[in-house]
């Protein structure tokens, strides 16, 4: 049986729910490796962290050289696995790191790269959403390893136990990865919401706002969510570029998109138009972000949403 | 110091784009550079201006031959020349191929630095920058919020922003950097900048005098199709009661 690599990625010392993704999709091509990069000391714990999803095997690489030049480090990492052991694909998470670490693994190899899939058959044929969502693409690697990231929540994980095998690999790191180096992180302190591509609910706010977010943290924290921004409500400087959605900034597909005083321009639906319920509240009747909505509220956020989290609350208790 | 700006012209971003055959339909929507370049392009020319003479911006781009039009926007912002790769063995090349054909007229350029965007709003993979990095051997320095070059130390001092944090990250020349959204903010071409621009140089290759041979790509779309537009749901008027209505609807749908 062919093997599939998937990269592990842990949020602290647990899996990530789109590492439980990639081994669900990986089980269907073939017997799942999860490559687990870690610093000096830490892999064991994290391999021991495995124990979900169809994961057969775990290859743990430890070294300095992650933290300390970047994601050049983990693509010489993973270059030199793949082209030691020939998978027969290799899945990362579509992410800032994960689409620069899958292009220079595909530059490295030799191989074909395809980015954003929202899922993989066994004959690895890619399906991709494109244009926004509007068009459906699939696509096939016709040379190498194909390389393959797949979005946040495009693929249901399964959560059956495992028991996987691990072992420990080493690499070279080439000159080229070297040459650039960490100085010093500063990592955002994330006030315990999710990450925004990977959360199942996104509550967003835009000019509607007026520049208080307020209303529309409290009723994601309420729902467990995570906050976006539309360019409008980061180009004002109101909320972090690192949180806009669209077409410039994060692509989301949760469970639940709620949009509060967004008017729905092509730059911000390109970002979350595949959201699977989609909920509006504008004061604008007219605003395009309308023809989007499952359900929508003409009305002030500022009365809606206060309104609308006493409701939830109410049925929570 | 001689810098290399990467940009490529993509269909207007508030455009509808389609597929045709496989291939983003180029020819029906208005073409535009790449609104992420701009911020590239901006940040090359304020560091040239910060150091004085002696330093140069050079635009690279490739594609169908229209493609000129947006390098000459860059041109107009201010860089000095371009050199623009166009070739009939370049239609359907992917991110791979792109890179290749763009390392390949880096290394023989004598560049110390090359800005590119973050990704292009048509094809939104966010590779070429890495890849380019990869395919050189030279430092990766990419999502920069900030960049500090020291032509005398041959060093660049960048920010990286990410998803996680921010980095702060350095490296010798030669280096490929790629700066993110709000780094800046684009200048609009003067019309001094748009008359300039019509006399700089554009120097324009085919694939060979770009040292590359055409391959096919690595990757191929096997079909495409539009995919139904979302029917308009339930629109409620709020009078007082908006927000429960909204709690029940989430409640129906058992999404709380």
């Amino acid at each position: 049986m062919s093997t599939v690599y998937i990269v592990a990625q842990f949020v602290g010392d647990s899996v990530s729910k789109t590492t439980l993704e990639l081994a669900t999709c990986g089980a269907r091509i073939g017997s799942v490796t999860a490559i687990v990069f870690a610093s000096p000391g830490k892999g064991s714990a994290l391999a021991s962290a495995i124990t979900q999803s169809p994961i057969s095997n775990v290859v743990v690489v430890e070294s300095d050289d992650f933290a300390k030049h970047s994601v050049p480090a983990f693509s010489d990492a993973l270059s030199q696995l793949v082209l030691a052991n020939k998978p027969a694909a290799v899945l990362i998470t579509s992410s800032a790191f994960g689409k620069e670490l899958a292009g220079r693994v595909a530059v490295a190899t030799d191989s074909g790269i395809i980015t954003d899939a929202v899922d993989v058959a066994s004959d690895l044929s890619c399906t991709q959403l494109v244009f926004g969502g509007s068009t459906t693409v699939h696509s096939r690697i016709n040379h190498g390893t194909p390389i393959i990231t797949i979005r946040p929540n495009a693929i249901t994980a399964d959560l059956s136990p495992c028991a996987p095998v691990t072992t420990a690999a080493t690499f070279t790191l080439s000159a080229g990865a070297k040459s650039a180096e960490v100085i010093s992180t500063a990592p955002f302190v994330k006030g315990g919401r999710p990450e925004l591509a990977q959360a199942s609910v996104v509550v967003s706010g835009g000019r509607g706002t007026d520049g208080n977010f307020k209303p529309v943290e409290e009723f994601a924290d309420l729902l467990g969510g995570a906050v976006g921004a539309s360019r409008a409500a980061t180009d004002a400087g109101w909320y972090p570029h690192s949180l806009q959605v669209g077409q410039t900034g994060q692509t989301v597909s949760p469970d639940l998109y709620v949009a509060c005083g967004i008017s729905g321009a092509i730059q911000h639906r390109a970002g979350m138009q595949t959201s699977k319920t989609i909920v509006v509240i504008n004061k604008d009747a007219e605003a395009p972000i309308f023809e989007l909505a499952d359900f929508g509220v003409v009305g002030d956020l500022f009365a809606v949403l206060p309104q609308a989290t006493e409701g939830v609350r109410a049925r929570k208790s | 110091m001689k810098i290399a700006v990467c940009v490529k012209q993509v269909p207007d971003s508030w455009a509808e784009k389609k597929m045709v055959n496989g291939l983003l339909d180029r020819e029906g929507v208005d073409a535009v550079l790449n609104d992420l370049d701009e911020y590239a392009v901006e940040e090359a020319l304020r560091i040239v201006e910060a150091h004085g003479e002696g330093h140069t911006v050079t635009v690279i781009s490739m594609g169908p031959e229209r493609t000129s039009e947006a390098v000459r926007k860059a041109l107009s912002m201010g860089a000095d020349d371009a050199i623009v790769i166009t070739d009939a063995g370049l239609v359907g090349a992917d991110a791979l191929m792109t890179s290749k054909v763009l390392a390949s007229v880096i290394s023989s350029g004598g560049f110390d630095v090359v800005l590119c965007g973050t990704e292009s709003t048509d094809a939104r993979m966010s590779v070429v920058p890495a890849m380019l990095s990869q395919r050189l051997g030279w430092a990766q320095l990419t999502f920069a919020g900030s960049v500090v070059v020291d032509p005398a130390a041959s060093e660049v001092t960048i920010t990286r922003v990410t998803e996680d944090g921010v980095d702060t990250m350095k490296a010798k020349f030669p280096v490929v950097i790629s700066v993110i959204e709000k780094i800046n903010e684009p200048r609009y071409p003067s019309f001094k900048g748009i008359m300039a621009a019509k006399k700089k140089t554009m120097d324009i290759r085919s694939l060979a005098t770009a040292g590359v041979t055409s391959e096919s790509a690595w990757s191929t779309v096997t079909d495409s199709s539009l995919r139904p537009a979302r029917s308009a749901g339930v629109k409620v008027i709020d009078e007082g009661k908006g927000g429960e209505a909204l709690v029940s609807y989430l409640a129906e749908k058992k999404l709380i």
